[in-house]
């Protein structure tokens, strides 16, 4: 429990929510996060609070890919995955070898090492 | 499923875009939505999308698309808006001149030579990445030295990597994303080196492209020579102090790839040879709060004009620069400006580089300096706050005809300061 006595601690985050950049600062007792200032919109609140905590992120690489317009198909998580997986879910994907022609949004990779986050394709692959 | 084959050719057109970039498109969509009918865009490339196809972060289309997306999420977006509205396609195209009445010489594998004539043209080329010589390295001419972006198409569209072990010249925000992909492919990358006492990208990136990575960042570093053979071997790097370097603290770092990452210059070689008027800090053409150039009927924009950081900002100039090249083509052309913007304290350049006071505009500007709590003057006739500013991210103004009111004179310095 917080009581009056105990000062929260501060860390400092650089919010990647968006191209401004705003710095964040974290108030945290004892593992808990009581206060996020420095953020301009909420989702830096959120981002501020989750970094804190678990931090995740949006993974974009490329599969190998046969019959297509370029040998490398552009694809992203569809939602962020735990930090620490980034390297996981690229080596994951670098045994894949797709076919063309593929469209923006096809599953390339279901339920990610488990995550429940959906690898998908980030553009049509026309045949060459 | 997307095709992007080149359509059919018509012999005129009112306006032809060159480029088929962000900025191409944008112009395309710009120039339909004003009036004009028949409306081309030519780009050398297989497919349309410039340089967006090869950049698969995301980080894109917030502004534009309220959602962020990835660049090929961008582009393909755009195109689709581009096909929809029976634009003309014109891929593996190359633009090799244009003449003074916008005749535009087309030239491509499939159809040879073609001369076409255009009422407006936009000059939508993009930017060019600068290479070793822009900056004199010295050492030996290697295999293994690259630019960024040659190294990001290598690796996300040709499937092809540059080495095993990178250094990055440069904290552009190319060089930051280069250092997390090679990351993930596999590359051990030693170090990032920035002359410069800041960074030079997006903060962002340097969180989510160094940091996450633990990619130290060396600022005030520079790379003052090259070992090697056939292929590179090391760099020597030194802390510089202004720009000479300190050899007593160099150091030799073993490596198999340098990647410099150390800015774009407007594409401009069409611009020049129309002999166009050129801002010399932008090394784009000038132009007026219409995208028009210098010359009659040409219009420019994107990182033709100056580079830009954000899509987002490219697509909203160049949807205005193709909806004057549309009026222009339809003889409908808004009265000219009256107001020259003269950057002043912490201002590297504006652009449009004039406005007219009876309209809105959007002028963006970059600073040299970072600076904090700053207040953005237009003369005496405006000011905002700024909470912060960095020489990586462009600056933007609204200018509403409200504020010119009371205001007479013909140019308006505009002054990044700090607030009293
Ligand atoms: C590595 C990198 C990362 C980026 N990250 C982001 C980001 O996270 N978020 C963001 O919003 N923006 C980002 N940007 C910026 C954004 O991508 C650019 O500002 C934008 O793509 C510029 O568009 P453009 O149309 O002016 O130029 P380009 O995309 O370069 O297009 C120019 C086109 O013109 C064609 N062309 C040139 N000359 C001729 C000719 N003579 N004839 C025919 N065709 C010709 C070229 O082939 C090319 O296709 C990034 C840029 C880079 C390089
Ligand atoms: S707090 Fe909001 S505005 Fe600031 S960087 Fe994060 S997302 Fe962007």
């Amino acid at each position: 429990m917080t009581t009056a006595t105990q000062q929260p601690e501060t860390t400092h985050y650089l919010c990647i929510g968006c191209p401004m950049g705003c710095r964040l600062e974290v108030d945290d007792i004892e593992g808990e996060v009581v206060e996020v200032r420095g953020n301009s919109c909420r989702r830096g609140d959120a981002y501020g609070r989750q970094e804190h905590v678990a931090p995740k992120r949006m993974v974009t690489t490329t599969v190998r890919v046969e019959n297509g317009r370029w040998a490398r198909l552009p694809v992203k998580t569809r939602d962020a995955i735990p930090k620490e997986l980034m390297g996981a879910l690229c080596d994951a994907l670098h045994t894949l070898t797709l076919q063309a022609p593929i469209s923006m949004g096809d599953v390339v990779l279901g339920n990610a090492l488990d995550t429940g986050v959906d690898v998908v394709a980030s553009r049509d692959m026309p045949v060459e | 499923m997307l095709i992007t084959n080149p359509k059919h050719l018509k012999p005129d057109y009112d306006v032809v875009v060159v480029g088929g970039g962000p900025a191409g498109m944008g112009a395309a969509i710009g120039a339909k939505e004003s009036g004009a009918e028949r409306v081309l865009v030519v780009d050398r490339e297989k497919e349309a999308g410039g340089v967006l196809l090869q950049c698969i972060h995301p980080g894109f289309g917030l502004h534009h698309f309220k959602e962020e997306l990835t660049g090929p999420e961008y582009a393909q977006r755009y195109l689709e808006q581009v096909l929809d509205q029976d634009i003309d396609l014109a891929t593996d195209s190359y633009v090799l001149d244009l003449d003074r009445d916008n005749r535009v010489k087309l030239m491509s594998g499939q159809a040879g030579v073609n001369v076409l004539s255009s009422k407006a043209v936009v000059l939508a080329m993009g930017a060019r990445e600068r290479t070793r010589g822009a900056i004199r390295t010295p050492g030996t001419r290697v295999s293994g030295v690259l630019t960024a972006g040659l190294a990001q198409r290598f690796v996300n569209m040709m499937g092809l990597l540059p080495g095993n072990r990178a250094v990055i010249l440069g904290s552009g925000d190319i060089g930051l994303i280069m250092a997390r992909r090679l990351t993930l492919e596999g590359v051990e990358v030693v170090g990032v080196y920035e002359i410069m006492p800041h960074a030079n990208g997006l903060n962002r990136n340097i969180v989510q492209c160094l940091h996450d990575f633990d990619i130290p960042l060396h600022l005030s570093t520079t790379v003052v020579d090259i070992h090697g053979g056939d292929r590179l071997e090391a760099v020597t790097v030194a802390p510089v102090d202004g720009f000479t370097p300190d050899m007593s603290r160099s150091q030799r770092i073993p490596c198999d790839t340098l990647l410099l990452s150390i800015g774009l210059i407007p594409d401009n070689e069409l611009a020049r040879q129309l002999n166009l008027r050129f801002d010399p800090v932008t090394s784009g053409p000038l132009v007026a709060s219409t995208m028009e150039t210098s010359k009659d009927g040409v219009f420019a924009c994107g990182n033709t004009v100056h580079i830009h950081d954000l899509v987002d900002f490219v697509s909203q100039e160049s949807e205005l620069a193709g909806r004057n090249a549309g009026l222009y083509a339809r003889g409908q052309q808004p009265p000219p400006d009256n107001i020259r913007l003269i950057p002043g304290e912490n201002v590297a350049y504006c652009v449009p580089q004039t406005i007219s006071s009876d309209r809105d505009h959007t002028v963006y500007m970059r600073v040299r300096q970072p600076m904090e709590n700053c207040l953005l003057r237009l003369g005496d006739v405006y000011e905002k706050k700024i909470r912060f500013v960095l020489p990586a991210e462009m600056v933007n103004i609204k200018v509403r005809p409200k504020f010119l009111q009371q205001f007479h004179g013909d140019s308006l310095r505009v002054d990044i300061a700090p607030q009293q």
